[in-house]
């Protein structure tokens, strides 16, 4: 029987970690994922979990401690946030390119400058092409949820690849929501013991990892790390089947809120897809036919699935939580239609640019957006791509 | 899933590479011919040579064999012809030359 409590979303990633007790967690505290390891530690130091716990003094070297510690045979993980993330950048492509199935719990804060300590999704967006499968969370119980099958998917054979765990900083990790935790039994059995068939504290089967490659074997090591992203795609789906026969609640690469009929899509990701939601119910009770997809796994990047599902509508709404500073749009502005035009799907694609370094994302915001989208299609207006919401500039005033 | 590195070579596809090029083996150092990279190469000259044995332990690469207290001809295989045994040598019983020494 699952169990009814309330919790903070990285109270809920700290009691996942515990469930899943694993080997070694190397970290180094920042705002605003400092609590995960702390409640860690926490449990460690009650005897709770047997995890080693290695105070770094950088995530540059909380990073390179996971990698040597997965190499070594150890199921390994590490949490940090915004320039947290940014000082890990280098490990972050090795931890991928030497197919280490290690996890990262990711608090999403802003990069700097100017410097703050609010929600967005720069540090991980900046990650996005690192080779890291991202998986993002609406709430504290899908951070909790996302967790536990976080190993499954990352030590499958046919993935080998690390996972990053992201949730929104503040919004959700330090909201505390009602939330519905499994059995340590059930989660332990779940998620498995970890058996890797090579690794370093091996005696007996040396083994090299991260050998120097000339470019005769370079480009096809790429080929084959890229390989093992799409491949992730089923394992993701066959491990989120596995969740919901277990516990019940189902996931796949994204949510469809009230789609089916919908002229009008909101495509969004993490905590802000609940406000969206309430703008749909509240839209939809006046007859406007609006929906979200709120976008799960944004690495592997489900292009075809995206297209197939925006097919139906006349127009959507691309929601950016960071800049690419690149005068055309956020990152999944520029995915999204390119997913569109490959599967020849033409609808309206309107990009905004939303909640940046934690600025509030209302439900009157998403009123208007569905609004301006239904002036596009009904009235042809013309709407400025690229746009900020929720700024203040003398145009916009 | 060990690895066979005599199997793989700059013409396999990438199917049959191991996952992050990882060498599941040990001591593969020694199939890996890297005196190729070599443009000078050291000449031994064995009636100067008195077996003091000073240049064995400075060659980085190891290629100076010693077998039951004697010198043996370099590992040309593996050397990079970088000289540091030359300089070590007080007898001059090793000379640089120009180019793969054949």
């Amino acid at each position: 029987m699952a169990i009814k409590d309330r919790m903070s979303g990285n109270e809920a990633v700290a009691y996942a970690i515990k469930q899943v007790n694993p080997d070694v967690m190397p970290a180094f505290p920042i705002t605003p994922s400092t609590e995960i390891p702390q409640l860690v530690s926490n449990y460690i130091a009650n005897g709770e979990m047997d995890t080693e716990f290695i105070p770094v003094e950088s995530e540059h070297s909380s990073m390179s401690a996971t990698v040597g510690a997965e190499s070594a045979g150890a199921r390994s993980l590490t949490a940090t946030s915004s320039c947290g993330l940014a000082l890990m950048w280098e490990e972050l492509l090795v931890a991928a390119s030497n197919r280490l199935p290690l996890v990262l719990a990711l608090v999403n804060r802003t990069l700097s400058g100017p410097i703050n300590i609010n929600c967005d999704h720069s540090d991980s967006m900046g990650a996005r092409d690192t080779g890291w499968i991202q998986i993002y969370a609406e709430n504290n119980q899908e951070a909790y949820d996302n967790f536990i099958q976080a190993y499954p998917i990352a030590e499958d054979p046919r993935v080998h690849l690390p996972v990053m765990v992201c949730q929104d900083g503040f919004i959700t990790s330090h909201a505390v929501q009602n939330i519905l935790l499994e059995e340590d039994d059930k989660v332990k059995e779940f998620v498995g013991e970890y058996k890797p068939e090579e690794f370093l504290l091996n005696p007996g089967k040396p083994m090299a990892v991260g050998p120097y490659s000339v470019s005769n074997y370079a480009m096809e090591a790429k080929y084959n790390q890229e390989k093992a992203m799409e491949n992730s795609g089923k394992v993701i789906l066959e491990v989120a089947e596995r969740f919901k026969k277990t516990f019940g609640r189902g996931f796949g690469f994204f949510e469809e809120y009230k789609t089916d009929d919908a002229e009008y899509i909101m495509l969004i990701m993490g905590s802000a897809a609940g406000t969206a939601k309430q703008a749909v119910d509240d839209l939809r009770a006046k007859g406007m036919k609006v929906g979200v997809l709120k976008l799960r796994v944004f690495r592997p990047f489900p292009a075809d699935e995206i297209a197939k599902a925006l097919s139906g509508c006349k127009a959507v709404a691309i929601m950016d939580r960071t800049e690419s500073y690149n005068g055309h749009g956020g990152p999944l502005s520029s995915e999204v239609p390119a997913a569109l035009f490959r599967n020849k799907v033409n609808i309206e694609a309107v990009s905004y640019i939303y909640g940046l370094a934690g600025r509030d994302f209302m439900v009157e915001t998403a009123y208007e957006i569905f609004e301006e989208l239904r002036d596009v299609v009904e009235n042809g207006k013309k709407v400025k791509q690229h746009r900020y919401i929720g700024l203040r500039t003398r145009e916009e005033q | 899933m060990r690895t066979d590195i005599s199997k793989i070579n700059e013409q396999s596809p990438a199917e049959d590479l191991t996952e992050g090029l990882m060498i599941f083996a040990g001591g593969t150092a020694r199939d890996f011919k890297t005196g190729e990279w070599r443009t000078s190469t050291p000449i031994f000259d064995e009636e100067k040579c008195k077996q003091c044995l000073l240049c064995a332990p400075v060659c980085p690469d190891g290629c100076i064999p010693v077998k039951e207290g004697r010198r043996e001809a370099f590992d040309l295989d593996h050397c990079k012809g970088c000289g540091i045994c030359v300089k070590a040598c007080p007898f001059g019983a090793i000379d640089m030359v120009e180019g793969m020494g054949v």
